[in-house]
């Protein structure tokens, strides 16, 4: 496997940098491959938009930024808008149906899954996890980084005492991700 | 034909506190009638009769006439750049708590460029001595107004008699968190040594202003021109207060209050930052842990 | 776990950069932190300020950099081992006393994330404009080290090699970092203890009354005596004699004083400079970058080799002293240079300096990011067909 690009790109509070943390863990920590991570700083980050940017390789990393991301994942209709332009022709695109809707401009992914993380984080009693149900979909989608790794990797990330919740957030997602891998991929609506 | 061979006079030797002072060193630079050395004097009296191991003073100074201090002295010394003898010194004592940390500085040194060291310095109470040599003007660089120059006192850089308002440096000392706060002149010789014994004994800030003679500069241009002027100045226009609030500490032509105005106790950074230190590392053993880092 | 060190965390971590370097402090034996908080080096004094209690050391926040530098060269001379992390408009405030460490002669080591300036500039964006400054920010004739890490990793180890250079040669070493490396979270492997080389300063062989401060040895260093060991010696800022005498007056202590400040450095170059060599055995051009920079620089190079463009790349991980041999050396065998840098223009006049201008294609870069890959790859391009686009 070469360089492999993520960008996710969200809300502020919705966990978007937490989340690019877990990944770029699990995979450097814990699955012996290489990653960096990126994220926006400053009055960026305090503001609306939320972005971090996880590139993972088992090759040396040379150039630290994303350039045309192989995934990108948008739970806000704006990082949609912003990134959309970015994505690699022929890469994945996912998103959170509930606040994002798709247009033309997403045909160039090969394909499209809508994970509608922040409903099943409600549906687990605690809306904060969403980003973990996002990073399990993910786990399954990409099959990029052993899902021992990113359990591991959520165990070391969390606010400690919130492990539990966090895991079974992770693997809400991570099954919902396989069932999506099965029934396959959502249909693009101009 | 006998030679009788006389033996050089030996002031390191044959002065009780000739041991104190640096061979190579001597004479010193300042002009006569200046009162630095009478300060330097009176602190080696006061480290003598409290029996401090020379080895464990450190002398730190900026830049000024009476930042030559620690070249004089036969003990460690660091004479560092203009304003920053506090801050240097800071690093020391954090550095090693073991170590009496004495800065000498000029006004202008210390409450000019360098204030900001002085004040967050007393605010944090290091556990350090600064004696502040004020002699209302620089003298080093040939006699500019200072931010302890009289109203309407005249000097190189002004001229026409100076337009601003002198800090009160026990009461700045004071408002910033001094835990020991004193001031003299150079005819308080006996209250100066007692009182840097006290400065030195203090497990907090500890400041002392010492007003000294300065007639080749700001004599000179303020009819101050003899030594003796100042003396005369000294002895008839000031009064021992102490415990007076600072705020009321005057020091004008008319009126030099001079005494002990703060001495209290509250915990020194060092002692705050050894407690510290116990705790963190208290509760990593606690906790079985290497550290508080989420890393 | 008891057992186990806590000044050298061995294991493996995805953190910044800021968080690398300041663990490469700790296991360097660092711990004396005076900082300002300053964007974007204020995680790294934020780090320290969690660590350094852990491991008996001590971290206080100054009222600015000036007292900040001022307190290193302090602690320095009463032992410790000192560091301070800043960022463009404090690393300009700390020149007076980097200047003053230079003439102590005081092993002090300051972490510089580049931000874009002048002035307070860009504070969340990467800059590489102060490697001039590194070099001639304070008044005077004097000589510094400046190592430039391109991967968090080497924050870390870096960092472990300034204080190593600082203690051995007694001088203060700047670590030119930037945003992106301080903000970016990389893979870090943080060694067992015994595979960490530290290095200690130099202590006086004779006693206390031969000692003198500032006469030096063969390597025209001077063995470093501590505040408090009964050496009484006295340091001045003022031009002094090898007792430490001040000498402000003669023309020869003068000149032998600064002679020796910056041949301790210039005479042991070849020691000290560190760079990368990648594809340049059989390379017609040359890219010479570092930091960040040298990474989009690398990834230029894989894809110039793609096109059958013979190029590599000089990575630069010491700054000063500058490694003018290397640059000669490559004059020889490529036929052009390509610099990039995040800044209008400073790594080049270095470069100018060995290698005829004409031969050289300078690609600047103005903030807000990192040169792109194929930016670079253009440059090389040009490069090879002369200069023409």
């Amino acid at each position: 496997m070469g360089r492999y690009e993520i960008r996710l790109g969200g809300l502020g509070g919705q966990g978007i940098i937490l989340a690019g943390v877990v990944i770029g863990r699990a995979a450097a920590v814990y699955a012996g491959m290489n990653a960096v991570m990126g994220q926006s700083y400053g009055p960026e980050a305090r503001g609306g938009a939320s972005r971090s940017e996880v590139i993972i390789s088992d090759e040396e990393i040379d150039y630290p930024r994303t350039l045309e991301p192989d995934l990108l994942a948008v739970m806000s209709q704006a990082a949609y808008e912003k990134y959309i332009g970015d994505l690699k022709p022929g890469g994945i695109l996912v998103i959170d149906p509930d606040l994002v809707k798709v247009d033309d401009r997403a045909k160039k992914a090969s394909k499209i899954y809508a994970v509608p993380a922040t409903r099943i984080a409600e549906s687990l009693g605690r809306r904060i996890v969403a980003n973990m149900v996002l990073v399990g979909a993910l786990t399954a989608i990409t099959k990029l980084v052993p899902k021992e790794a990113m359990e591991n990797s959520v165990k070391a990330s969390v606010p400690p005492g919130t492990e539990a919740l966090n895991l079974r957030a992770f693997n809400t997602g991570y099954e919902y991700g396989l069932r999506l891998l099965k029934e396959g991929e959502v249909e693009v609506k101009a | 034909m006998t030679t009788v061979v006389v033996e050089k006079l030996d002031v390191f030797k044959t002065h009780p506190l000739g041991k104190y002072l640096r061979r190579g060193m001597i004479p010193h630079i300042w002009c006569t009638g200046c009162g630095y050395g009478i300060l330097m004097g009176e602190f080696l009296r006061a480290i003598d009769e409290l029996g401090l191991d020379p080895d464990k003073i450190v002398i730190v100074s900026g830049i000024g006439c009476i930042s030559r201090i620690p070249g004089y002295l036969n003990l460690d010394g660091l004479h560092v750049t203009h304003g920053r003898a506090i801050a240097v010194a800071t690093g020391v004592k954090l550095a090693n708590p073991d170590l009496h940390v004495v800065v000498f500085g000029g006004d202008g040194d210390l409450f000019a460029i360098g204030g900001n060291h002085f004040i967050h310095a007393a605010r944090r109470n290091i556990e350090m001595t600064v004696i502040c040599g004020n002699n209302f003007n620089y003298g080093m660089t040939g006699g500019q107004v200072a931010p302890t120059t009289p109203l309407q006192g005249r000097t190189t850089t002004s001229p026409y008699g100076n337009l601003e308002n002198p800090f009160n440096l026990v009461y700045l000392a004071a408002a910033a968190g001094a835990t020991y706060v004193a001031r003299w002149t150079a005819i308080h010789v006996k209250w100066l040594r007692e009182s840097i014994k006290k400065a030195l004994m203090k497990k907090g800030f500890s400041f002392i202003e010492y007003i000294s003679p300065c007639p080749e500069y700001y004599g000179r241009r303020n009819r101050m021109r003899d030594p003796l002027d100042w003396m005369r100045w000294f002895k008839e226009k000031s009064v021992i207060m102490n415990g007076i609030d600072p705020a009321k500490a005057e020091l004008s032509m008319d009126r030099i209050v001079v005494g002990e105005f703060v001495d209290y106790e509250r915990p020194g950074y060092v002692e705050l930052l050894k407690q510290l230190e116990r705790r963190v590392q208290e509760s990593l053993k606690k906790r079985g842990i290497r550290t508080h880092a989420r890393l | 776990m008891s057992e186990e060190r806590r000044d050298v965390l061995t294991g493996t971590y995805f953190v910044i950069g800021d968080v690398a370097a300041a663990e490469g402090a700790i296991a360097a034996g660092c711990r004396f932190f005076a900082g300002y908080p300053i964007t974007p080096s204020s995680e790294l004094a934020e780090h320290m300020a969690v660590r350094l209690p852990e491991v008996g050391g001590v971290y206080i926040q100054m009222e600015d950099e000036l007292g900040s530098m001022a307190a290193l060269v302090g602690a320095s001379y009463a032992g410790a081992k000192p560091m301070t992390a800043t960022s463009g408009p404090g690393f300009s405030l700390m020149q007076e006393n980097i200047g003053l460490a230079a003439m102590l002669e005081a092993p002090v080591v300051v972490v510089n994330v580049m931000r874009g300036g002048p002035s307070t500039g860009q504070p969340t964006k990467p800059g590489q404009q102060d490697v001039m400054q590194a070099k001639w920010g304070s008044h005077g004739d004097y000589e510094i080290i400046a190592l430039a890490p391109s991967t968090v990793q080497e924050c870390f180890d870096f960092t472990i090699e300034a204080f190593n250079y600082a203690e051995q040669y007694r001088t203060p070493v700047i670590v030119l970092m930037d945003e992106i490396l301080g903000h970016t979270r990389e893979k870090l492997v943080i060694p067992e203890p015994d595979q960490i080389r530290v290095v200690n300063r130099k202590r006086p062989k004779v006693p206390p009354e031969e000692y003198k401060p500032f006469e030096p040895e063969e390597d025209l260093v001077p063995p470093m005596a501590i505040l408090g060991e009964g050496y009484r010696f006295y340091a001045t800022g003022l031009t002094h004699n090898e007792q430490g005498f001040p000498r402000t007056d003669d023309p020869y202590e003068q000149e032998k004083l600064v002679r020796r400040l910056c041949d301790k450095i210039r005479r042991n170059k070849e020691k000290i400079v560190r760079v990368e060599e990648y594809m340049l055995e059989d390379a017609d051009v040359a890219v010479i970058a570092f930091g960040s920079v040298a990474r989009a620089a690398k990834a230029a190079v894989k894809l110039a080799r793609k096109k059958g463009i013979r190029a590599g790349l000089l990575r630069l991980k010491t700054i000063w002293p500058f490694p003018e041999h290397i640059i000669e050396r490559l004059a020889e065998s490529v036929k052009s240079f390509v610099v990039a840098e995040l800044n209008y223009g400073q790594i080049v006049r270095e470069v100018e300096r060995r290698v005829d201008y004409r031969r050289i294609t300078f690609l600047p870069k103005f903030g807000e990011a990192l040169h792109t890959p194929h930016e670079i790859l253009e440059g090389i391009v040009r490069s090879v067909r002369g200069g023409k686009p």
